[in-house]
């Protein structure tokens, strides 16, 4: 018997005791997947958490979004950015006119030209409020994953209407992209550490400042 | 080339976890050597436990650590006001794919499948090992980066990968402090909860530069100076790695995702830049839909962090073309789970989402701390766990049912309702009929059978009793008596038997009434 049959057969004669073959009736599971939870002030609850988690937070409109791209970006003394392939073009061109070198991803950069990089901008998939946290599905106009991971600063734009109040929304929302075979991150405040006397530390591997645009 | 593990020497004490670099460092090894001696040639837990007793620092780190995170993980669960129904809804999800875990596991093998992963299994830690060490080898590598992950500690994967050559270096900045301070982890999240800040800045000083880029000669004990130390040695690792190897805190049959949940960023450096990724997950950590994250996201964080959400989440699906390692693999470990699985009153273990909230509200592991309970798990979860995943053949694992004074506390924090004092008392029942013989305690068991079957022998007894009585009249309570009753009077007092019993009282006093 291989591996595989071992352990299978090991597991069925584990459980002679379930006489029931089928999973749902067997172990009925008394929760209500997906519930809307009514949340008000659904954005300034999300600005709130995050930056309770040390990011920074800046709201706008969405006129006001290239501009804003550059000035965060520039008060972060951010030189060199990558960019995604389908960011909105007049984020690019926003932020090309303020003077920050840009790269892009196409050949894709090796690991040690991103971390020559300082930054990345971004657009995001979903924003939970209760906890402060930003999903990226990794679409064109987030970039795949070492974009957002390797370069010290990450900007990421996130759409009001993306902002859900819980966590079981977010999944609701985010399952069609992993059924698609997407990978997401998700992403609450910078990167941080408590490993050493249980102080809190924020940046050590990940990106150390996380500038999130909300708009509105 | 070191010597086979199962011939390594028992421990002698738990002091040796701690590390002594000055007998560990081995110039053939690649990698920091761990303590000598194996965890299942440990002394019983009670014995380690008075040994770490006498460590003032150990107790003084663990009591700030301990309860910093209990306070912490009370304030976030106390925000979520369906907490309850959390919790019965994780018990309920876990139990549903223990009890059709077969099910399950077929279903998860197919998805990762179709989704481009590479499916092994492997019985043992031994054939898990091996399957590890031929994928790294076949990538003629002689590095890998790791992810912190409990399985892969529980199976000893870095020692069997320095056996073949290969340096496994750990990248979560307490399994770096553990691994380069020739020592083992002490604690499910925080593994170096029992170093302070010190002692870490003298192990980066010393370690460091012996396998790779050096701390700064003028690093303070400041937190932030250590970790930034850690980013810069780990950072040409990470550049340079092309294999990756990582646990996994759930696996969905559904769609075939494996989920890691992080703080700092070395996880996702590990599972999306080399090339090739190698998850070893147990069997147990397997989730029917991808729907079901919605209540292990919010049960985890909170009760391990004490966050509302952990910094950062990683969430793949086989491979994804252009993006992360394009060669994946996944090993499915049993290693001793189908044997938690057989017993139906020991299954609950296997819903363990490994939080480290059990560990931070026990007064015992508050107290010894993990290196006591001979293994990766400790704490109270350690206790149930261990036991039934190697067996109750080594003293460590006998003594572990007893390292609790089963107040509850871990219940009540267990996010997903595992009742480890009920499974606690069942398995002291399994030790007690393993070692049944003729012990002092079952001759006095018996023994009390025979006095209480007739009220002939009870009177007898009582006699007995009244005439040892009447020989030392002016003793009030007997004390620590010789053997065979030593072990139960060591720490009780008895009071004296009365001089007449209350049958004799009564056919004195009342007797004439009744006829």
């Amino acid at each position: 018997m291989n591996a595989r049959e071992e352990i299978l057969a090991r597991v069925r004669s584990a459980l002679v005791d379930v006489t029931q073959p089928d999973p749902v009736l067997d172990v009925p599971i008394d929760w209500e997947y997906g519930r809307p939870v009514a949340m008000p002030d659904v954005l300034d609850r999300f600005v709130e958490m995050c930056e309770d988690y040390k990011a920074t937070v800046v709201r706008c409109g969405s006129a006001e979004v290239p501009g804003r791209v550059a000035v965060l970006l520039t008060g972060a003394g951010v030189r060199s950015v990558v960019l995604p392939a389908r960011l909105e073009p007049s984020w690019r061109q926003a932020v090309e006119a303020a003077g920050v070198a840009i790269h892009d991803d196409e050949p894709p950069l090796s690991r040690t030209e991103l971390d020559a990089i300082d930054g990345v901008v971004t657009a995001a998939a979903v924003g939970i409020a209760e906890t402060g946290t930003i999903v990226l599905d990794h679409a064109s106009d987030q970039g795949r994953r070492a974009l957002t991971l390797v370069p010290d600063t990450h900007l990421v734009v996130v759409r009001s209407d993306q902002v859900v109040p819980s966590v079981p929304e977010a999944v609701v929302r985010l399952s069609g992209a992993v059924a698609e075979g997407a990978a997401l991150t998700w992403i609450s405040g910078p990167s941080a550490t408590s490993d050493i006397e249980l102080s809190r530390v924020e940046g050590v591997h990940g990106p150390r400042n996380l500038l999130v645009l909300l708009v509105e | 080339m070191s010597t086979p593990r199962s011939s390594s020497p028992p421990l002698r004490s738990p002091e040796q976890l701690h590390g002594d670099p000055a007998v560990s460092t081995d110039a053939a090894r690649r990698t920091p050597a761990p303590p000598a001696g194996t965890y299942l040639g440990m002394p019983r837990f009670q014995k380690n436990a008075r040994e770490q007793l006498a460590n003032e620092q150990l107790r003084k780190n663990l009591r700030h650590a301990t309860g910093t995170i209990r306070a912490k993980r009370a304030d976030r669960v106390a925000e979520v006001p369906e907490w309850e129904e959390l919790r019965l809804a994780g018990e309920a999800i876990k139990n549903r794919t223990l009890r059709h875990l077969d099910t399950y596991l077929v279903q998860l093998e197919e998805s990762l499948t179709r989704a481009g992963a590479t499916v092994h299994w492997a019985r043992d830690a031994a054939e898990a090992n091996r399957i590890v060490v031929d994928l790294v080898k076949a990538k003629g590598v002689d590095e890998v980066v790791k992810v912190k992950s409990m399985a892969t500690q529980e199976i000893e994967l870095n020692e069997a990968l320095e056996e073949a050559g290969v340096a496994a270096w750990e990248t979560d900045l307490a399994e770096l402090i553990v691994q380069l301070g020739h020592d083992r982890p002490s604690h499910i999240l925080v593994p170096a909860i029992h170093r302070n800040r010190s002692e870490v800045r003298e192990i980066f000083l010393r370690e460091m530069k012996q396998y790779g880029t050096p701390a700064p000669e003028d690093i303070t004990d400041d937190p932030a100076e250590l970790a930034g130390a850690a980013r810069r040695h780990l950072r040409e690792k990470f550049l340079r790695a092309k294999v990756a190897i990582s646990g996994a805190n759930f696996a969905v049959a559904e769609t075939g995702t494996l989920v890691v949940v992080e703080s700092e960023g070395n996880g996702r450096m590990c599972l999306t830049l080399p090339e090739t990724l190698i998850s070893v997950v147990g069997i147990e950590k397997v989730l029917p839909t991808f729907a079901d994250l919605e209540v292990f996201m919010q049960l985890l964080p909170r009760s391990s962090t004490g966050e509302r959400m952990n910094p950062y989440t990683s969430m793949w699906t086989g491979v994804t073309p252009g993006d992360g390692p394009q060669e994946v693999h996944v090993v499915l470990v049993d290693n001793g789970r189908t044997n938690a699985l057989a017993d139906p009153d020991g299954r609950a273990a296997l819903r363990c989402i490994r939080c480290s909230a059990c560990l931070n509200i026990c007064p015992v592991y508050e107290r010894v701390g993990g290196h006591a309970y001979g293994s990766v798990y400790p704490g109270p979860i350690g206790a149930v766990l261990n036991p039934q995943l190697r067996g109750i053949e080594h003293e460590i694992d006998q003594s572990l049912p007893y390292a609790s004074s089963l107040c509850g506390a871990c219940f009540e924090v267990c996010p997903v309702r595992i009742p480890i004092p009920d499974m606690l008392v069942h398995l002291r029942k399994q030790v007690a009929d393993h070692k049944r013989g003729p012990h002092v305690e079952s001759t006095a068991i018996a023994l009390a059978g025979w006095v209480l079957s007739d009220h002939k022998h009870l009177e007898l007894a009582e006699r007995a009793a009244a005439l040892a009585a009447r020989a030392l009249p002016h003793t009030t309570h007997l004390g620590p008596l010789p053997w065979p009753a030593s072990p139960w009077t060591r720490a009780r007092d008895l009071p004296m038997p009365p001089q007449e019993s209350f049958r004799e009282w009564w056919r004195k006093n009342r007797g004439e009434e009744r006829r």
